[in-house]
């Protein structure tokens, strides 16, 4: 185990020692510690490394991530695991707004709540929230998948292309062009697998699904008012 | 036709509106046609003062000038020496302004990079990501950081000699962007995780920061994530340029890129072109005198954009106290864009060559700013980038040009001093004299 005390060596040093870790590094496991709210901790990691963050994180924890596992012991800031390509991040806590922002592969956990526009833009990436998850989320979301235990605040969905959302509690409201769709077999299967990889024991027939209708795919003047 | 009436009194002349315009009802019946505004790139096509209002006074008594072919005219830049461990070097300071691939053909981003190149500056990438080509052709290659993050990805912003954050176009200060369904080909999809054939929205604001404060630590991380190596710029409208240039380099920027309302390239609302932002001229004074407040002039470099054209525009903009300028629409022009000998064919869309600006329906005579392949294969990006090269030399002559006449041995000797002003707007704008007076509107010291 190699330990980083962030409040010691910065911010440049810590990632730098991560930023060094080749794809057959024998150093797999790293502690950080005190990281004390800080900023862009362990962002652009590119190694089959596992780190560990002693202490709530900051925003940008974790941003482009590629096949590094993550877990912070906190709570996470805003933009939290933005773009992650691949990998795993899991926060013992809550996260703030943006979770998963863009994010083109990999898993994100979240044991708490998310906050607002969770999984934003989302590219690939599959989020899974034990607890409830903010307004906006996954607005603009192009694919990946996004599964909540709780419930959902206003909005989810807008604007959405072809990412899933599955809900196990209540949807406040859903966005422009997001409807309810239908579980099909294949989605209870995607769910098992997805919950016992994220480490969750929720009954997958429980999840409601929800998607794009694809009613704003091709610009039609009479759907203006939705846009 | 009959000048009297039958009862024998005179017919007036037929008299068309100043206000109701034949353009001004072309528009309204396209409204009431359609329904829909009208979308087309081409940058604002009003007139508004410009460059064109300015003149340099050149040598006199008082100002020696330098000898065209035995003196040296340096023309070299570097951007990004503030944070930066490889600043840009350039031979030159004009620049290729961002355009994506997507919105341009695989040949023509090509074309971008081979002409860049040998000429010894920089182009960007745009909306939509990276493309080997374009890293393959391009010695110096800056990677847009987009709201949409369309192909975004780690191994490609390590890959880049800088980062370029936009927050916003002169074209559309405020507004997103769309790629119409029929310019998504399989690889522009595959490259935009989307499918193929649907309208492709960017965003208006990032999806992850908000305001100054959240930019410093967007800033932060991609610094990390490169290892502090590449310089950021930050690529602003020109909305407000004193204090998005202040908020910009107190969010630790290396260059700040201004882009005025004639900035053509990105395809948006016709009435967002026309009636949002400012003129190119009248955000540059604006923008340095914030650097200048900050000590950073010269220091956090200032990327002018937005209907560059000439070596003329090109002293100008440098005179007023920019370190180099961006091109777009001019490069795709350059490249053939809009060349009369498609003439037959842009009539046949409805339209002139040099009028044509519907770039983002991907049917573009050229070949340039299209995915078909039928059209894609008319152009030659060998010979597309000989001519950027070229066109690149000549603006950089003609810079260098000026610069003598005016006894100066590098460009960015230039300076407001050198400059007078044709009319009361410009003199205003630019902070110069009217020619003729030693006086501009809000000059220190005088009463109106």
């Amino acid at each position: 185990m190699q330990t980083l005390d962030l409040s010691e060596i910065g911010l440049r040093e810590v990632n730098k020692a991560l930023h060094a870790q080749s794809d057959d590094t024998n150093q797999t496991a790293w502690t950080i510690e005190n990281a004390r709210g800080s900023h862009a901790i362990a962002c652009g990691l590119d190694a089959p490394i596992e780190v560990t963050v002693k202490g709530s994180t900051g925003y940008y924890c974790g941003g482009m991530n590629k096949q590094a596992t993550i877990n912070v012991h906190g709570s996470a800031g805003p933009g939290t695991g933005e773009n992650i390509m691949s990998g795993k991040i899991v926060i013992e806590g809550d996260a703030s707004q943006y979770l998963g922002a863009t994010g083109h592969g990999g898993l994100i956990v979240v044991k708490g709540n998310a906050s607002s526009r969770c999984g934003i833009s989302m590219k690939g990436v599959n989020i899974v929230v034990q607890g409830n998850i903010g307004h906006m989320s996954a607005f603009m979301g192009q694919s990946g998948n996004l599964v909540v235990l709780g419930d959902a605040g206003d909005a989810l969905g807008d604007s959405c292309y072809e990412a899933r959302f599955f809900v196990r509690g209540e949807v406040k409201s859903l966005g422009a062009d997001c409807e309810k769709k239908e579980m099909r077999p294949e989605h209870i299967e995607f769910l098992k697998e997805i919950l016992a990889e994220a480490g969750m024991d929720a009954d997958p027939s429980e999840f409601t699904r929800y998607g794009s209708a694809r009613n704003l795919y091709n610009f039609d003047v009479d759907n203006a008012g939705a846009y | 036709m009959n000048k009297h009436t039958p009862n024998g009194i005179p017919h007036t002349t037929p008299r068309q509106s100043a206000t109701f315009t034949q353009d001004i009802n072309s528009d309204i019946r396209r409204a009431a046609a359609t329904g829909i505004y009208d979308i087309r790139g081409g940058g604002a096509k009003r007139k508004v003062p410009s460059f064109d209002d300015l003149l340099f006074m050149g040598a006199s008594i008082s100002r020696y000038p330098l000898e065209g072919y035995r003196e040296k005219c340096e023309t070299n830049v570097t951007i990004g020496g503030l944070h930066a461990e490889n600043p840009i070097e350039l031979d030159i300071p004009v620049t290729i302004a961002g355009m994506s691939f997507g919105a341009l053909s695989g040949p023509a981003k090509e074309a971008l990079g081979r002409g860049a190149s040998a000429a010894g500056t920089s182009t960007t990438t745009g909306d939509g990501g990276m493309t080997p080509e374009e890293r393959g052709h391009s010695k110096k290659l800056v990677y847009q950081y987009l709201p949409s993050r369309y192909g975004m990805n780690p191994d490609d912003l390590r890959k880049a000699d800088a980062i370029e954050i936009v927050v916003g176009q002169g074209a559309k200060p405020g507004g997103g962007g769309m790629l119409l369904g029929q310019k998504i080909s399989d690889r522009v999809a595959e490259m935009r995780n989307l499918p193929k054939g649907i309208d492709q929205r960017s965003a208006c604001r990032h999806p992850d920061w908000t305001g100054p404060d959240d930019l410093e630590i967007k800033i932060l991380e991609l610094r990390e994530i490169t290892g502090w190596k590449v310089p950021i710029y930050v690529k602003v409208a020109g909305a407000r340029p004193y204090y998005d240039t202040t908020l910009a380099v107190k969010a630790g920027a290396d260059a700040v890129v201004l882009d005025g309302m004639q900035g053509g390239t990105a395809a948006t609302q016709d009435v967002f072109i026309e009636h949002v932002g400012q003129p190119t001229l009248a955000i540059v004074r604006p923008a340095v005198k914030a650097l200048q407040d900050l000590g950073m002039h010269r220091k956090v470099s200032l990327i002018l954009s937005g209907g560059i054209r000439s070596g003329a525009d090109v002293a100008k903009a440098m005179a007023l106290g920019a370190d180099a300028v961006a091109i777009g629409t001019a490069a795709l022009i350059a490249l053939g864009d809009n060349d009369p000998k498609w003439e037959a064919e842009y009539n046949a869309l409805g339209t002139t060559a040099g009028a044509y600006d519907d770039w983002h329906e991907g049917k573009d005579p050229a070949g340039i700013t299209t995915q078909d392949p039928e059209l894609m294969a008319r152009f030659d990006p060998i010979e597309g980038g000989r001519r950027l090269k070229n066109y690149l030399k000549v603006m950089t002559l003609e810079a260098q040009t000026i610069a003598r006449a005016c006894g100066k041995n590098h460009l960015h000797n230039l300076e407001p001093e050198d400059l007078v002003a044709l009319t009361m707007e410009a003199a205003a704008m630019a902070q110069v004299p009217l020619a003729g007076t030693d006086w501009y509107p809000g000059k220190p010291g005088t009463s109106y």
